[in-house]
């Protein structure tokens, strides 16, 4: 089912000659209620899938525009439970739009590994993207998760050579996400060439579509990555907005929403080939 | 494997880099092929006679090693119970034992290639020793502290500058170690493929608590020989303090298989572990995923990390080395805390008595000595390792004493 939805997905794409777009959001920020108004309006704004970031206090892959919607998402109060939930709502609107949850390990590992995979296989998740989980850790989420028929979505990095790339391939599932740049979230961003070269490189060891993501910005950078790949995601541009939309008092303004969708209206001009 | 290795507390981590279910390779997949690479160099650095021979070469010559295992007489005196021996490594050049391990890692990242090095610093000790190596490697050195860590610790800051390397205060979080090692993590994210991250306890991803602990393990080694000179025989029991534990493991690494020497880790309890305002992981946390390892964490219910307390920047770490979270595990040292009041009068008793300005790190392994050792016989031994000296914690100290009249 979650792998259905995946495939089906970038699928439909590609017979209409297009790149997917993934838009991230962290849950809960900078609120519950903000967050949640946001993730169930991307699909109509444009979004072909959607990865929903499970805020961590210490996230070591992440910029400062990541960093600080997480510390925003965490004082406003999120939980796991929350964000299990956040996905819930997703699924009952959108029954076929791929629901991706991304984070770090450690709330996942005091929550319950198998507590977690049930919860999120309950609420519709179709799979997982673990930032500080390598494929030398796959004993820890990746068998179970794989083995419940959740898909488990490695990070291929430029540092990733061809020694390295059956054993990050091996125990992947859903689609590959290629990290374009040796960086943290929210910084510089890859040349045309070095993603067309990445993405040849990738599928010569793997049949699973392969998603571009980390500095993309504007609808010219998705047309730019998305000549070559299947699918690409934006994560800090649309969380920006959230920043840039918030009171001396913290609290959004009622139209942070719609500015963010309107944003992703923008980037999805960028997606056809 | 013959008996006695199979049933040896001094061969761990697995291959899998784990310490029973602590350790491992939590880290972005960006880093891995550079974690596989500095394992594999360190595997070939071990059995290299010429590495063996550069290390020792700079332990004799530059840091001035072996450091002295010094009875301290007016303070066995002061406490009436059993002798207390000091492994001086406060002696060491830059005055901690931090430069045991940067000699070793900055070695090997010359022997990679390398010649950008990285490096996360809490009391600053660690980034002082990992700007000397710099400088005398002539490699570039960007050092990561917490902007609080900044303020509290400005000489050992001046010295960094002084030796050349870049200091980048961290203000995320609460801008203290944990949040310089996010820093630094980020900064090796981005320059994976140029730079060497020397990190300054034994925690992080495999290779790097093990590594740690076998650069630091000259320490154990030398106080077991140099005690056995002067007395004849082992420790009745060995103290160290704790923030990550590396200085603790070097000490204790070497006495692990020794069953009658009992050994103890001091946490730091901060205002008291009683209040939540503490460094204390083992004592005071459960096990959870940070940095690159499973370990014991300040943690709250959803895992969400909780900022470390202690008067002690050196200290004041919500983690711990993950071979200690195991220690714990099956019992084989036992972890004790000191609170900052009682590391503030051992501070002041040790460089009244003894001559010696202990750091406020290893000031808390002497408030935890001053609760047991009154207790045991007069011919039984103690050793404890006097890792730094307090030179850099006098701004932070003496207005206190000061205060509460005990200058």
């Amino acid at each position: 089912m979650a792998l259905d939805r995946i495939e089906t997905c970038f699928a439909t794409c590609k017979a209409e000659q297009r790149a997917a777009l993934g838009i991230f959001v962290s849950a809960g920020d900078p609120d519950l209620a903000t967050s949640t108004e946001l993730l169930l309006g991307l699909p109509e704004a444009g979004a072909d899938f959607v990865e929903l970031g499970m805020p961590f206090s210490d996230p070591m892959a992440d910029g400062p525009v990541i960093q600080a919607a997480s510390l925003r998402a965490i004082k406003a109060g999120i939980t796991l439970d929350k964000v299990l939930n956040m996905a819930s709502q997703f699924r009952a609107k959108h029954p076929h739009v791929p629901l991706i949850l991304m984070g770090y390990f450690n709330p996942i590992y005091i929550y319950g590994v198998d507590r977690f995979l049930d919860a999120a296989t309950d609420a519709g998740v179709d799979g997982l993207i673990m930032v500080d989980l390598p494929p030398e850790e796959d004993t820890e989420l990746c068998v179970s998760a794989t083995n419940k028929g959740m898909a488990f979505i490695r990070l291929i990095t430029p540092t990733t050579d061809d020694k390295r790339m059956p054993v990050v391939v091996k125990n992947a599932s859903g689609f590959v996400y290629y990290v374009s740049i040796t960086g943290i979230t929210g910084s510089g961003r890859a040349s045309a060439d070095s993603i067309a070269n990445a993405m040849t490189h990738i599928r010569g060891f793997t049949d699973l579509p392969a998603v571009v993501g980390f500095g993309i910005k504007h609808p010219d950078h998705v047309r730019e990555a998305g000549q070559h790949a299947d699918g690409v995601v934006v994560g800090s541009a649309v969380v920006s907005i959230i920043a840039d939309n918030l009171g001396d008092d913290g609290t959004p303004a009622s139209d942070t929403a719609e500015k963010a969708f309107a944003l992703v209206r923008d980037l999805k001009t960028g997606t056809s080939r | 494997m013959n008996e006695q290795l199979a049933n040896s507390l001094r061969n761990q981590p697995d291959e899998h880099g784990k310490f029973g279910i602590h350790g491992g390779r939590f880290v972005a997949e960006t880093l891995m092929p550079l974690i596989l690479q500095v394992e594999a160099a360190w595997k070939e650095s071990k059995t290299d006679p010429e590495f063996a021979a550069e290390m020792e070469y700079y332990r004799k010559h530059y840091i001035g090693r072996p450091s002295p295992l010094f009875f301290a007489k007016r303070l066995t005196e002061y406490f009436g119970g059993a002798k207390l021996y000091m492994k001086r490594d406060e002696l060491n050049h830059t005055g901690a034992h931090k430069i045991n391990n940067v000699l070793g890692q900055a070695l090997l990242a010359k022997r990679m290639g390398k010649t950008k090095i990285i490096a996360e610093t809490g009391a600053g000790q660690h980034g002082v020793a990992s700007a000397t190596a710099c400088a005398l490697f002539g490699m570039e050195c960007e050092v990561f502290m917490g902007a609080e860590d900044v303020e509290r610790q400005k000489p050992n800051v001046d010295r960094m500058r002084l030796l050349g390397a870049k200091v980048h205060p961290v203000t995320s979080g609460t801008g203290t170690l944990k949040d310089a090692m996010n820093e630094a993590l980020r900064y090796w994210v981005t320059n994976a493929e140029t730079h060497f991250y020397i990190i300054g306890t034994a925690a992080g991803p495999h290779p790097y608590p093990a590594m740690v602990r076998d650069f630091q393990s000259v320490i154990g080694v030398e106080a077991k020989a140099q005690l056995h000179e002067a007395e004849g025989r082992l420790p009745d029991a060995i103290v160290a303090c704790i923030g990550g534990g590396s200085n603790a493991l070097g000490l204790f690494h070497p006495f692990l298989d020794d069953k009658d020497v009992a050994i103890y880790g001091v946490e730091a309890a901060g205002h008291g572990i009683e209040t939540g305002e503490h460094a204390a992981s083992l004592n005071g946390g459960r096990p959870g995923i940070l940095h690159g390892n499973r370990t014991y964490l300040l943690q709250d219910d959803e895992g969400q990390i909780k900022d470390a307390y202690s008067i002690s920047a050196g200290l004041d770490y919500p983690g711990i080395g993950p071979e200690h979270s195991w220690l714990h595990e099956i019992g084989r040292v036992n972890y004790v805390s000191a609170t900052d009041q009682e590391a503030l009068e051992y501070f002041a008793l040790c460089s009244r008595l003894e001559g010696i300005i202990p750091a406020l790190e290893p000031a808390h392994a002497i408030a935890f000595i001053a609760t047991m050792i009154g207790d045991m016989d007069k011919d039984q031994i103690v050793v404890m390792n006097m890792c730094g000296r307090g030179d850099k914690d006098l701004g932070a100290v003496l207005p206190i004493l000061e205060k509460q009249g005990k200058l």
